[in-house]
């Protein structure tokens, strides 16, 4: 038996403050996918505060598998090259605290019901925090996900995107209140 | 001299400041008193619900976050490379034509996970106010003076033994509309990401023996000292570049679980 490694304590987090665009931002940071590329959509929605009131200086960064259910690996989430999907996209939401990416619907891996992984940056949110958003209408597979099965109807509710009629998906992120968005720990 | 121009609208200025706008003492003593309820039962590294930093009232989720073993996606993050960024991009001092005010600094470290894994080729991003306290933002209205030469902003990527290092100016501290006469300590805005991107972490590096840590509801949504203090850059003289530059340390640690943490390697 070997001893346990010694735990390197980890760094806290701190606010994203208000300031953060400048240093954040860069060309197609949102387009996952190319615009109109075959296969994408936009996900896109609004993220509200514990008054319904929008935030309109939040960050949402999101990761998922391609269409196939591969997990992206190749590099250029930051240069893009208009073809590689490097499965990372980065939004700001704006002052109506709407965002929008260009994205490919993920694919299941191993089976297992797909969603996008999310982290959610703001003023005022002292650290990120981190939740997911599943697909509409995959009923089958979300009921044997390990966190929707635990979940009551009304929190499965806030991480399941919805579809409109031109087939993209909207999802809404409420930090607070009846609609308090799932979030998750590790 | 081009100003520089940012297009990205961020908070409308009226949402800034805060709405009862209370004294600095009595930031301070709320401050204590959460710390004081914090402390009798440990929870997380940085405190989401914390009344004294008040534009979180609203914002912090209201319940505990749902503890799960992640899924693959979350075990994975997505990957950097040099092609992504140039090397130009981790000297903030040479940006522009001349070269800007302030004191200038180097600032490097090591990313890391919490068993000690050097984490190379992951992106790093920084940013941070002027020498004069002033961000480049059009809705940062501080009346101290933009620098030309400066735009505060820069990214590198960690190399084969997780190492990073920026060469920039020492950022003034600056006032906000938290309270009455409420300043930020100067620090550095940090983005970093992991192996998976559960690491995906944001914070903030602050400069050692700064007068106005104990009055800053930021720095203190971290309720351990303990922990604060990791967040503090060394000074470390030998570092200095004789008749140039101050060096800081500052070494990132990401916590949560990656891929190869759940395949048991190096176990």
């Amino acid at each position: 038996m070997t001893a346990a490694p010694e735990r390197h304590e980890p760094s806290p987090a701190q606010t994203i403050g208000p300031f953060f665009a400048f240093g954040l931002q860069y060309p197609g940071m949102n387009e996952v996918a190319h615009p109109h590329s075959p296969g994408a959509i936009t996900l896109s929605g609004t993220v509200r505060d514990g008054n319904g009131a929008p935030i309109p200086d939040a960050l949402i960064e999101i990761f998922g598998a391609d269409a196939d259910g591969s997990v992206p690996t190749s590099r250029g989430s930051l240069k893009r090259d208009g073809k590689t999907f490097t499965g990372f996209g980065r939004a700001m939401t704006d002052d109506e605290g709407h965002y929008l990416f260009w994205t490919r619907e993920p694919g299941a891996i191993d089976g297992r019901a797909p969603f996008f992984a999310v982290t959610l940056f703001a003023r005022g949110l002292p650290g990120h925090v981190r939740t997911r958003i599943y697909l509409p209408g995959d009923s089958e597979s979300v009921a044997d996900d390990a966190l929707m099965s635990r979940l009551a109807e009304r929190q499965r509710e806030t991480l399941v995107a919805m579809r409109s009629d031109d087939g993209h998906l909207r999802h809404d992120i409420h930090m607070q209140g009846e609609r308090e968005t799932v979030f998750l720990d590790f | 001299m081009s100003r520089p121009h940012m297009e990205t609208p961020a908070a409308p200025e009226s949402l800034l400041a805060s709405a009862d706008m209370p004294s600095q003492s009595q930031i301070v003593q709320e401050i204590a008193a959460r710390h004081a309820q914090l402390l009798d039962s440990p929870g997380a590294l940085t405190e989401l619900d914390f009344a004294p930093y008040r534009s979180s009232l609203l914002r912090h989720p209201t319940k505990s976050p749902h503890l799960i073993d992640p899924e693959t996606i979350e075990l994975h993050s997505p990957a950097f490379g040099e092609r992504d960024v140039a090397l130009i991009e981790s000297d903030l001092t040479a940006q522009h034509a001349g070269e800007p005010l302030g004191e200038r600094i180097t600032v490097s470290g090591t990313l890391t996970d919490t068993r000690g894994r050097p984490l190379q080729h992951q992106l790093v991003e920084v940013w941070q106010a002027n020498a004069a306290g002033r961000y480049v933002h059009q809705r940062d209205r501080h009346p101290a003076p933009l620098d030309p030469h400066f735009t505060g902003a820069g990214r590198a990527v960690t190399d084969s033994q997780g190492r990073y290092r920026f060469t920039t100016i020492k950022p003034g501290p600056y006032p906000w509309k938290n309270h009455v006469n409420a300043w930020r300590p100067a620090h550095i805005h940090f983005s970093v990401f992991g192996r998976a991107f559960t690491q995906r972490l944001i914070t903030q590096m602050y400069f050692p023996g700064d007068p106005l840590f104990a009055l800053d509801p930021i720095y203190n949504s971290i309720p351990r000292q303990q922990d604060r203090d990791r967040l503090v850059a060394r000074y470390i003289h030998d570092d200095n570049v004789p008749e140039f530059s101050m060096a800081y340390g500052f070494d990132i640690v990401v916590d949560g679980p990656d891929a190869t943490w759940f395949e048991g390697e190096d176990q």
